[in-house]
């Protein structure tokens, strides 16, 4: 396999290794959780919000959006108010669409060439798997927030009892576990074995899935094979949030290597293609109104056009315009 | 080479990309796939840097001293002017929506004209000098340094890309290969590395006021040729009037409409228009040219030609502008041009002299395409239409890039052809509309020495053609497009020799009742229409 595989697994698998021998002696676990945490959310944090800035300082000097459907244009004709919008409500239904259920990648189809004939069929696999991915973890996310927050918000509750509603198994296992399990590996599949995807990944696109992957066997092996103490988790994590750190004794050495990846993900994150996070938001192709013809739109660094004048012009073929009768400024 | 190339043999293509990394597998350029180099004298014309003479087959490119330094400066400096840019060089994730919605991929089996793949060319040497991960892992975080074997292969695979951003609307961030496209043909032409192909037209258009170089007599005598045929034809005499001071519309369109079939065909169908409405209108020699090759140079050459449009308005006091069929001057005119050299302030808002309709779309910018136009002629029944001139055409419609994806005008081109044709049928619909492909050969690249790579990328429209060729036996390729009109003939005469080309105006031509015209018995082309001549069947 090559290096754009193997180096990205290496270096999770020294992570889990690390984070294994430094969460099993007792004096390197505050470094291990407490410190870690904190320089990764501080990374993460003004890293993202450095690229953001620097982002938002290049000007959007002309609007491109990417029109999807019929523009607006005369009264009769049926406009499509999302696909091709023309006001600020029909961008915002736009970017609704795209950032919450990934529109665009709805449309996805695979085109194959079978006797002579291009064959577009619908596809939605990506999709799916996508879709399924982003959410499973958004809901992951929020219901790891019963760690850190006191009391327990109701709506973390009730989407941690709708999530567990299945009670398989004791501790009964969420769907959303399963569910970002098999998206994430069918992402990776899927990368390692369609041709065409597999001929343009790069590292920076396996450290992702392999860290993700990480995360969810640590968390799960966490919860149903070498059990961890959750008191002691929930009081570390309000140490955290409190600014009043304390590492209790007895949590196993696998919540270390959860959270060492955890953190990993977090602080890689501004400086990687995880950014289209922030990026999907910013994208001139999708968060702009197609008013191009109907409301003048500045560009900030124009310059006037040094263009061949009408003079210029008459001047250089005043003969042959004069023979062929064509009007002329001056004869 | 191409010609030795049959179609059951340029069919033989793998789609499937060899299972190695990119960045291993040399790039060769090929004859048929490349086109040739600017001409010193084209590139000195219009004051861009370093015209030479060079072949792209050469070892030697005769690229400045300093010419690394020159990239990597305009690349920091585009990044800073173009947010698309800076967001597009960070935000990929590779997940490969886009790589099977390339024409060029889909026609070649190349695996670096993958949107993607193309992108990355450029994103790994942004990676490589500009992100410190780049800088440090090099490879391992797709980054490369820029070397001569790295400009080379970005010059070869920007020349594949016709700007079509088909890529874009399956991107889920909306990332535009175009805008790389443009970045990256900029940064090339920083050193006098463009095609001849488009540096002539540019150079041309600056100083004749359109792409072919016609005179201003000649301009004038190839639309006046064109009303003799109408005269013979129709029975009509047209005297258009030119560089006409007062008249209230501007009329604007890409000079291949006056030059070559099938184009003069539309061109005749708009002149009848005009005629019929007795529109109060003028063209002119100065701005004798829609279409906008600068914008496939840099922003700052399509500015430069695209300011002829509203200085001439402005000069002849007309109220607004009517623009001709034609693809990417419309992506100009419609998202670009009020940018580049608006808002003007001196024209009015377009209101239609026959039918009072406000064009609400144009009404800043103040240029209307002729379809908007021409349908709303016909929904208030302004015009005398006899659809059954066009029985002998089983019409598709061929959606153009530009005005699909980058503007939307999907329903009046469809709605014209409705009115003046009976035989209408649709291709596949993930062919159409916004999902249209390219013809191949656009921006810039349809010139003769890159016919394979033209054919190839022609592909996939083609194949959809010729699925309602043999489904309905359509033979008449309708299109809103001059470089289609252009382009489209010859890879129709590849892969579906039964069809035709034609603009939807000559359709419109065709059909259009003239007050004093004569008994049809031929159309625009001056063929002979079916069933005409001898027994006229009444409606």
């Amino acid at each position: 396999m090559a290096a754009r595989i193997l180096f990205p697994l290496a270096v999770v698998l020294a992570i889990v290794a690390v984070a294994l021998i430094g969460g099993s002696i007792s004096f390197l676990q505050p470094l291990f959780s407490v410190a870690l945490l904190y320089v990764a959310f501080a990374i993460f944090f003004f890293g993202f919000m450095a690229k953001v800035i620097n982002w938002a300082k290049s000007p959007v000097p002309f609007r491109i959006p990417t029109t999807a459907g019929q523009e607006f244009s005369l009264p009769w004709i049926k406009w499509a108010k999302i696909d091709n919008p023309s006001t600020t409500g029909g961008v915002l239904m736009r970017m609704f669409f795209e950032v919450c259920l990934f529109r665009s990648l709805f449309r996805n189809m695979r085109t194959d060439l079978r006797s002579g004939w291009l064959i577009h069929s619908p596809t939605k696999w990506l999709w799916l798997l996508a879709l399924g991915f982003h959410y499973s973890f958004l809901i992951i996310a929020i219901r790891h927030l019963r760690l850190f927050v006191h009391p327990i918000p109701g709506f973390v509750e009730t989407l941690d009892a709708v999530d567990g509603m299945f009670q398989i198994g004791i501790p009964p296992i969420y769907l959303t576990d399963i569910t970002i399990l098999l998206c994430v590996t069918g992402l990776l599949i899927r990368r390692l074995c369609l041709p065409k995807v597999r001929f343009i990944s790069l590292a920076a696109d396996y450290f992702p899935l392999f860290l993700i992957l990480g995360i969810v066997i640590s968390g799960l092996l966490m919860r149903f094979v070498f059990r961890v103490d959750i008191t002691a988790v929930k009081a570390l994590a309000n140490g955290i949030v409190s600014f009043h750190p304390v590492v209790p004794k007895g949590i196993g050495a696998i919540f270390f290597v959860h959270l060492a990846l955890v953190c990993t993900l977090i602080a890689y994150f501004p400086f990687s293609k995880l950014m289209h996070m922030g990026g999907v938001f910013m994208s001139p192709t999708r968060n702009l109104a197609n008013t191009t013809r109907m409301a003048y739109h500045e560009n900030p660094w124009r310059k006037p056009p040094k263009f061949h004048s009408y003079e210029e012009y008459e001047d250089m073929y005043r003969e042959y315009m004069k023979e062929a009768g064509l009007p002329l400024e001056r004869e | 080479m191409t010609k030795e190339l049959t179609p059951q043999e340029m069919l033989r293509i793998d789609l499937t990309p060899p299972n190695r990394d990119w960045m291993d597998i040399p790039t060769v350029i090929k004859p048929g796939i490349y086109c040739y180099p600017a001409k010193p004298e084209k590139v000195e014309a219009v004051g861009m840097p370093n015209p030479h003479v060079w072949s792209p087959l050469d070892d030697d490119w005769g690229l400045p001293e300093d010419w690394k330094e020159t990239f990597l400066e305009g690349m920091r400096e585009r990044l800073n002017k173009h947010r698309s840019f800076k967001i597009f060089m960070d935000i990929c994730v590779r997940c490969g929506a886009c790589a099977d919605k390339c024409h060029f991929f889909l026609g070649s089996g190349d695996p670096k004209n993958m949107p993607v793949a193309r992108a990355e060319l450029i994103r790994s040497v942004y990676r490589g000098e500009f992100t410190k991960a780049g800088q440090i892992l090099g490879r391992l975080a797709g980054g490369r340094k820029l070397t001569e074997e790295v400009l080379k292969e970005i010059w070869y695979y920007m020349f594949q890309c016709t700007e079509c951003r088909r890529c874009s609307l399956f991107c889920p961030y909306g990332i535009d290969t175009a805008e790389v496209t443009i970045i990256g043909r900029e940064l090339i032409n920083l050193f006098g590395l463009n095609i001849n192909w488009i540096q002539e037209p540019v150079a041309n258009c600056y100083e004749t006021g359109n792409h072919l170089g016609l005179l201003p007599h000649t301009f004038k005598q190839n639309v006046e040729f064109m009303c003799m045929d109408i005269e013979e034809f129709v029975g009509i005499k047209i005297e258009p009037p030119f560089n006409r001071k007062g008249a209230e519309i501007l009329f604007v369109t890409p000079s291949g409409d006056v030059f070559a079939e099938p184009g003069i065909y539309t061109l005749s169908g708009y002149l009848m228009l005009f005629e019929h409405l007795g529109l109060d209108y003028t063209w002119s020699t100065y701005n004798s040219e829609g279409g906008n090759f600068g914008f496939f140079t840099s922003l700052d050459m399509a500015q430069r030609l695209n300011a002829k449009i509203y200085a001439e308005a402005k000069r002849l006091g007309v109220k607004w502008i009517l623009g001709g069929e034609c693809g990417h001057m419309w992506r100009v005119v419609h998202q670009y041009m009020n940018t580049f050299n608006g808002p003007p302030d001196f024209l009015e808002e377009p209101v239609s002299p026959i039918t009072g309709t406000k064009f609400e779309n144009a009404k800043s910018a103040k240029m209307v395409h002729i379809s908007e136009f021409t349908a709303d002629l016909i929904k208030h029944g302004k015009l005398k239409l006899d659809p059954s001139r066009n029985d002998h055409f089983k019409v598709t419609y061929h959606d153009s890039c530009n005005p699909s994806r980058g503007m939307g005008m999907f329903e009046e081109p469809r709605y014209i052809i409705k009115n003046v044709c009976k035989n209408f049928y649709e291709m596949p619909e993930n062919t159409i509309r916004e999902q249209t492909f390219c013809c191949g050969s656009g921006a810039g690249l349809n010139a003769g020495e890159n016919m394979e790579l033209r054919l190839r990328g022609g592909l996939p429209r083609a194949n959809a053609v010729k699925y309602v060729h043999e489904r309905y036996g359509v033979n008449m390729l309708a299109c809103v497009c001059a470089i289609d009109r252009a382009v489209l003939p010859a890879s129709m005469e590849y892969w579906v020799p039964e069809v035709d080309v034609c603009g939807v105006s000559e359709l419109v031509g065709n059909a259009l009742i003239m007050e004093g015209e004569n008994e049809r018995s031929v159309d625009l082309r001056g063929r002979e229409i079916p069933g005409r001549g001898e027994v006229k069947e009444d409606v």
